[in-house]
């Protein structure tokens, strides 16, 4: 019996030796490396830094992704966008606008002599009815000495059957009708605030920039329509409704804000047209601080 | 004519408006007067402008030193969303505290240090008029260098964390000037001597920007990894579940360099390399439709669905520094308790 006990008190105090070693190595003090709260997985971890991790799948994501892409990554996000501009500036309206919501999937390849093509299934949003479609779609961005706008082929047909005739169409002629020529700045204000009459320019100057946005997307942006700083009716004699806007585009990789000029026409049944775009210098005096407070 | 004399007391401070900068450093006086017990308010550095940055420092005073939270917003003066969910942080886990045993624990064993509003120069900018030039401002106001024209500099570039290496521009009058060298900026140098002179401190170091719902972990330079890069993508992953859990928004979780672009000297990259395990940069609302200029109306719901995300990674944190004692023991008892009984009957 005594003998029995000596051998039980001999294990037991074996095992108390080190509990922290033997079920939470972490918790170990005396782990501790170059920071008490560090939580070295191996011993290798214990470096802040581990350069050039050579992990199979890294291999795929050099500089310029081939094959599949993972779909939460910038490449196929990116080409997503694309397809975003693409489809605002054929079907967006003052009652239709596009948002990418999700991607799916994405694949990659290089085209000889042409550029790379990216395939996509994607999840688009139409912002004003807040319902979402699934889309496939191919963004051809191409190779060049030139910088050229990419070719989007999209296929949407769900999203599509969205009708907004009704409401486009009642806009329109209260528009045409109206007495005075329609003007609007800062959509959305400082504060994200539109007023509700000025929405609907707010989403034509949307659509309208979603034409410079698709023209000047590239592999490395990522564009965003900022803020309508302004946009005004002007008079025609035709059936057509035309504007004048300033607008920003924020660029996401450079994180530049980028000022662009367009005139443009509106009509449910031709949709928004650009007549022309240029891009404004931006002003560099603005920066300078005032010499009095 | 009435003059309208603002109390900022918390009671009645707007939560889900947006604030200009008097309002805010009113508002960080009247918290710490308010909570005396729990609150103090920390002056650490100095901005270009000359600004006094402030923090507030919040727990429980124990006499010891204690494990902190680091959480800073407004790097990016344009970035209005992110001193808005500081203060809603703050408002938060007061509140908490009153009934929370969970956040009285972490309230006793650990400090959170929450700045406001870090680049008050740039943000007082972005609310002098309603023009673009100064409501999508980044940077902060240093002038350039000699024979530069522009203004200001990244600070989320300007930290000494492979400084220049990567997603930077050397043109001053880029939105990405990292500086003429690394820690140039008195925003950036405040942060490097208060987090730096504490980093063993440090559990956690987070920083809020805006806008494409991602919580970011480190490297910002694709050449590096972090050594528990697993356990960030973990607990990132569990925080953007947390935060789908409240309005189903979707946050990706992720390093710079996959899931939006590569860059270096950010505040992130440099707690990391302080050693600070728990680093992450949030990138709230919107995904672009309004961009940095997010209505007021969404203020409540992203800072909910922020509040438990950082609470997710705050959370872990702590239990894993503090419970794994006393799970540790416990586990360590029921094994020789069983082992005792196996003995008692084999031998």
């Amino acid at each position: 019996m005594s003998l029995r006990i000596i051998v039980v008190l001999a294990v037991l105090t074996g095992v108390t030796g080190s509990p922290g070693v033997m079920i939470r190595p972490e918790a170990d003090p005396a782990d501790m490396t170059a920071h008490p709260n560090s939580v070295p997985e191996t011993v290798e971890d214990s470096e802040i830094y581990r350069q050039e991790v050579p992990v199979e799948e890294e291999a795929e994501e050099d500089v310029m992704a081939t094959g599949e892409l993972k779909p939460n990554h910038y490449q196929a996000q990116r080409a997503a966008k694309v397809v975003q501009h693409y489809l605002n500036t054929h079907y967006g309206s003052p009652f239709r606008l596009f948002g990418l919501h999700k991607v799916n999937s994405g694949n990659a390849e290089d085209v000889a002599d042409s550029g790379r093509k990216y395939q996509l299934e994607i999840s688009v949003q139409e912002i004003i009815s807040n319902t979402t479609e699934n889309c496939s779609a191919e963004v051809l961005f191409p190779r060049g000495e030139q910088q050229r706008s990419p070719k989007v082929q999209a296929s949407c047909e769900e999203l599509l059957k969205i009708n907004s005739t009704a409401q486009e169409e009642a806009l329109f002629q209260k528009y045409k009708t109206n007495q005075r020529l329609l003007s609007a700045q800062n959509l959305p204000d400082s504060y994200g605030h539109i007023e509700p009459d000025s929405e609907p320019l707010w989403h034509l100057g949307i659509v309208a920039s979603s034409f410079v946005m698709l023209n000047e997307s590239s592999e490395n942006t990522l564009y965003n329509m900022a803020q309508v700083a302004n946009i005004t009716q002007l008079a025609t004699e035709n059936e057509l409704l035309k504007f004048d806007c300033h607008i920003l585009l924020h660029e996401m990789v450079s994180q530049e804000i980028v000022h662009w000029k367009l005139l443009f026409t509106w009509s449910p049944p031709e949709g928004v047209k650009v007549l022309q775009m240029e891009q404004l210098p931006h002003c560099q005096h603005h920066e300078k601080p005032p010499n009095t407070n | 004519m009435t003059t309208i004399i603002k109390t900022n007391n918390p009671v009645e401070h707007d939560y889900y408006k947006y604030h200009p900068m008097p309002e805010i450093s009113n508002w960080m006086a009247q918290v710490a007067k308010d909570h005396p017990d729990v609150v103090t308010k920390v002056e650490y550095g100095q901005t270009y402008e000359k600004r006094t940055i402030s923090l507030l420092k919040i727990g429980l005073n124990t006499g010891e030193n204690k494990k902190a939270i680091w959480m800073d917003c407004g790097i990016h003066a344009r970035e209005w969303i992110a001193p808005a969910f500081c203060q809603y942080f703050v408002r938060q886990i007061l509140q908490a505290y009153k009934t929370d045993p969970k956040m009285q624990e972490m309230l006793k064993n650990m400090d959170f240090y929450v700045t406001p509003v870090l680049n008050m120069d740039g943000y007082v900018y972005s609310w002098k008029d309603n023009t673009v030039s100064t409501r999508l401002w980044r940077k902060n106001r240093s002038p350039g260098p000699s024979g530069c024209n522009c203004t200001g500099v990244d600070l989320n570039r300007n930290f000494d964390a492979n400084w220049g290496t990567v997603g930077v521009s050397f043109d001053c009058c880029s939105n990405v000037y990292c500086g003429s060298q690394p820690t140039s900026e008195p925003e950036a140098q405040a942060v490097t001597y208060f987090v730096g002179t504490r980093k063993e401190d440090f559990l956690c170091f987070l920083t809020i920007h805006s806008y494409s719902q991602l919580l970011l972990i480190p490297y910002g330079n694709p050449n590096f990894t972090a050594p528990n890069y697993n356990e960030l993508m973990e607990v990132g992953l569990g925080a953007a579940d947390a935060i789908r859990r409240v309005h189903g928004m979707n946050y990706t979780v992720g390093t710079s360099p996959d899931v939006l672009y590569a860059n270096a000297g950010s505040s992130r990259d440099w707690a990391r390399t302080q050693g600070i395990p728990f680093t992450y940069t949030f990138e709230l609302r919107d995904k672009g439709i309004f961009g940095f200029e997010l209505p007021e109306d969404q203020i409540k719901p992203t800072c909910e669905e922020a509040y438990s995300g950082a609470l997710h990674i705050i959370t872990y944190a702590h239990d894993k520094t503090f419970s794994g004692a006393v799970a540790t023991a416990a586990v360590t008892l029921w094994t020789m308790l069983a082992i005792f009984l196996v003995l008692m009957c084999v031998l």
